[in-house]
C-alpha cells in the first residue's frame, strides 16, 4: 500500500506540473501581442499602457522566471489580480465556485445514486426485448444535450406550474428550500447522461459479478436470492463504479458551465464566459487552474479509495 | 442466431440513421426548402406550418433550412476534429508502443497531462487563445481527444508489438515505418473505427455546447448549438427553433454513438454484451 501511494503521489505531481506548465502557457501562445489584445477589449491601445500592463502581469522577464512567481505566487494562494476589477482572483472563483460545486455534487448524487438501483434492476431483466429497450434508452441518455434537456424542463415546468421558481441562484444558508427548488432542474439536466453511463456500468458489472465462482457458493450454502445480488455480486461490481465516478466529475464540471447557462446561475460558467468576453486572461488561467487541480486530486483519492477497496491493485 | 440477426439489425439501422443524415447535411444547399440566411419581419416566430415545415426563428428565417445546414456545419466541424485527434493520437500511441522506452515515457505522460483537465474546460482555454471561431472549436475537440485515442490504441499496440509476426517481419529486415503501418495498424481498424464512432457522437454534443455558449459558430452562420441559444431568448413566445435545434443534435450524436456501440458488437464479439 504504501508503495503504490508514493507511486501514485509521483505521477500526480508530474501531472500537476504538466497542468501548470500548460495553463501558463495559454496566455504567451495567443497569437499577436496579448497585452494589446487585453486592453483592446476594454481601452485604447497606446504604447505606454501596453509596457505598464506587461510590466504588470510580470511579462517582461524571461519565461522561467516568470514561471517560477506565477507558480510561486499560486501555491501561497495568490493567483493575482483581475486585471479589470482590481479585486483580487482567488476571491472571485471561490465566490462563483459554490454555486457550480453545489450543481455538481447534486447532480452526482442524483445520477450515481439511482444508477446503482437501475443498473441492478436491468441486470435481472437482462434478454430478450428489454435489453434492446434498455440499450438503446441508454444512449439515449447519454446523447441527449443537457443543456438542451434544460430547456424543455424549463418549458415544461413553466406549463404546468408557472409560479415555479426555476431560474436564477441564491445561496443555501439564506435559503434552503429555494437553493433546492431552483436546484432541481439544473440538476435533473445534468445528472441524466450520468445516470444513462453509470446505470450500463453497474448492469455490466453485476452481470459480471453474477457469474463468478463466489455466487455460486453463496446460492449453493442456502443464502438468499437479495443477499446473493446485493451484498456479494453489488459489492464487488461497485469497483469499476467507483472509478468512473471520478472521472464524471470532470464531465460535470464541463456540464455544469453549460447548463449554468441556461439556468441563469452565477457559477463558474458566468466567471469565465465573462472573462473570455473581457479577454481577462488571468483570470481565465486561474479559474482553469484551479477547476482542473480539483479534478486531478478527486480522481487521485479515487484511485486510493480504489487500491483500499479492491486488494488485488494494493498487492500488484 | 437470434442475437447475431438481431445485432445486425441495430447496426443496419444505426448506419441508415446516420447515412440519413450525413446525406442530408451534405446535400444541405439543395435539399433546403430556404436560404438559410433569408430573414422576413412579417414571418417572424412562426409555428411548423406548411410553408415553413418547423416553423421560423426571430428573425423569420427558415428553421428546417438552418438544422440541415447547421448539421453540415456541426458534421465538418467534428469530423475535421475527431480526424486530426486520430491522426495525432493514433501516431503517438503507435510511436510510443512501438519504440518503447523514454519516448514512451514522455508521450504518455504529455498524453497524461492533457487527459487531466475536464473537457470542456480544456476546450474553453484553448478558445480562449484562438478565439471564437468554428475552426478553433475544431482545434480544440481535436486537442482534448488526442490523448483518448493515443491511449487507446497504445494498449493493443503494445500486445501486437510482441507478437510473432512482428518479430517476424523484424528478422526480415522490413522497416520500422513498414512494420508499424502494414502490420501494427491493420490491426487496430476495428478498435478505431469504434472509439471514432462514439468519439464522434461526444464531438457534436462537445461542439454545440461550445456553440451555445457562443464560443463556436458565430451568427449569422447556421449552427444547431448556436440556434438553441438564440431560440432560448423566445422561449415561452415560439419554442420551435430551439426545439427542433436540440432534437437535431441529439439524432446527430444518437445516431454515432448507436453505429459505435452496434460496431463494437460486430467486429469484436469478446466485448458483446458489455457496456
Amino acid at each position: 500500500m504504501k508503495r503504490l501511494l508514493l507511486t501514485r503521489l509521483a505521477d500526480l505531481l508530474v501531472v500537476l506540473f504538466g497542468v501548470s506548465v500548460i495553463v501558463f502557457l495559454m496566455i504567451r501562445l495567443i497569437p499577436g501581442d496579448a497585452v494589446a489584445i487585453m486592453l483592446g477589449a476594454n481601452t485604447e491601445v497606446t504604447p505606454e499602457r501596453v509596457a505598464e500592463m506587461r510590466a504588470r502581469l510580470g511579462l517582461d522577464r524571461p519565461l522561467v522566471e516568470q514561471y517560477l512567481v506565477w507558480v510561486g505566487a499560486a501555491l501561497r494562494g495568490d493567483l493575482g489580480t483581475s486585471i479589470w476589477t482590481g479585486r483580487p482572483v482567488a476571491a472571485e472563483i471561490l465566490t462563483h465556485l459554490w454555486p457550480t460545486l453545489e450543481l455538481t455534487l447534486l447532480s452526482l448524487a442524483l445520477g450515481a445514486g439511482l444508477a446503482v438501483p437501475v443498473g441492478c434492476l436491468m441486470a435481472q431483466t437482462r434478454g430478450g426485448g428489454a435489453d434492446v429497450a434498455m440499450r438503446v434508452g441508454a444512449i439515449a441518455g447519454l446523447t441527449i444535450p443537457s443543456f438542451w434537456l434544460g430547456i424543455v424542463l424549463i418549458l415544461t415546468v413553466a406549463q404546468l406550474a408557472p409560479g415555479f421558481a426555476s431560474l436564477g441562484y441564491v445561496p443555501f444558508n439564506e435559503d434552503p428550500v429555494g437553493n433546492l427548488q431552483r436546484m432541481l432542474l439544473p440538476s435533473i439536466a445534468l445528472a441524466l447522461p450520468i445516470l444513462a453511463n453509470l446505470s450500463r456500468l453497474v448492469r455490466s458489472a453485476m452481470l459480471d459479478a453474477l457469474g463468478q465462482d463466489y455466487i455460486r457458493t453463496a446460492r449453493a450454502k442456502g443464502a438468499g436470492e437479495g443477499l446473493v445480488v446485493y451484498k456479494h455480486a453489488l459489492r464487488n461490481a461497485l469497483i469499476p463504479f467507483i472509478t468512473s465516478v471520478g472521472i464524471m466529475t470532470g464531465y460535470l464540471l464541463g456540464g455544469a458551465i453549460v447548463v449554468e447557462q441556461v439556468f441563469a446561475i452565477p457559477g463558474l460558467g458566468r466567471l469565465i464566459l465573462g472573462a473570455i468576453a473581457e479577454r481577462n486572461y488571468p483570470l481565465i488561467q486561474a479559474t482553469i487552474l484551479v477547476v482542473t487541480i480539483g479534478f486531478v486530486l478527486v480522481n487521485f483519492l479515487v484511485d486510493l479509495l480504489y487500491g483500499f477497496i479492491d486488494p488485488r491493485v494494493r498487492t500488484s | 442466431m437470434m442475437g447475431t440477426l438481431r445485432r445486425n439489425k441495430l447496426l443496419t439501422f444505426a448506419l441508415v440513421l446516420v447515412a440519413l443524415q450525413v446525406v442530408l447535411a451534405l446535400g444541405a444547399a439543395w435539399i433546403a426548402p430556404y436560404d438559410p440566411m433569408a430573414q422576413s419581419v412579417a414571418r417572424r416566430l412562426r409555428g411548423p406550418s406548411e410553408l415553413h415545415w418547423l416553423g421560423t426563428d426571430q428573425l423569420g428565417r427558415d428553421v428546417l433550412a438552418r438544422i440541415l445546414h447547421g448539421y453540415r456545419t456541426s458534421l465538418i466541424a467534428c469530423t475535421l476534429a475527431v480526424a486530426i485527434a486520430l491522426f495525432a493520437g493514433g501516431t503517438l500511441g503507435l510511436v510510443a508502443a512501438y519504440y518503447r522506452g523514454w519516448l514512451d515515457r514522455v508521450i504518455m505522460r504529455s498524453m497524461d497531462v492533457l487527459f487531466a483537465f475536464p473537457v470542456m474546460l480544456l476546450a474553453i482555454g484553448i478558445i480562449a487563445v484562438l478565439g471564437p471561431h468554428t475552426w478553433s472549436a475544431s482545434v480544440a475537440i481535436a486537442v482534448v481527444y488526442t490523448p483518448i485515442f493515443a491511449r487507446l490504441l497504445r494498449g493493443p499496440a503494445l500486445v501486437i508489438c510482441e507478437s510473432e509476426y512482428v518479430t517476424g517481419a523484424r528478422a526480415i529486415g522490413a522497416s520500422d515505418r513498414r512494420i508499424i503501418l502494414s502490420h501494427v495498424l491493420p490491426n487496430l481498424a476495428s478498435v478505431v473505427l469504434v472509439q471514432t464512432s462514439l468519439l464522434l457522437s461526444a464531438a457534436i454534443l462537445v461542439e454545440a455546447s461550445l456553440s451555445f455558449l457562443g464560443l463556436g459558430t458565430q451568427p449569422p452562420t447556421p449552427s444547431l448549438g448556436l440556434m438553441l441559444s438564440e431560440g432560448r431568448n423566445f422561449l415561452l413566445l415560439s419554442p420551435w427553433s430551439a426545439l427542433f435545434a436540440g432534437f437535431a443534435i441529439l439524432f446527430l450524436s444518437f445516431g454515432f454513438n448507436l453505429l459505435g456501440d452496434a460496431l463494437r458488437d460486430t467486429l469484436d464479439p469478446r466485448l458483446r454484451g458489455q457496456p
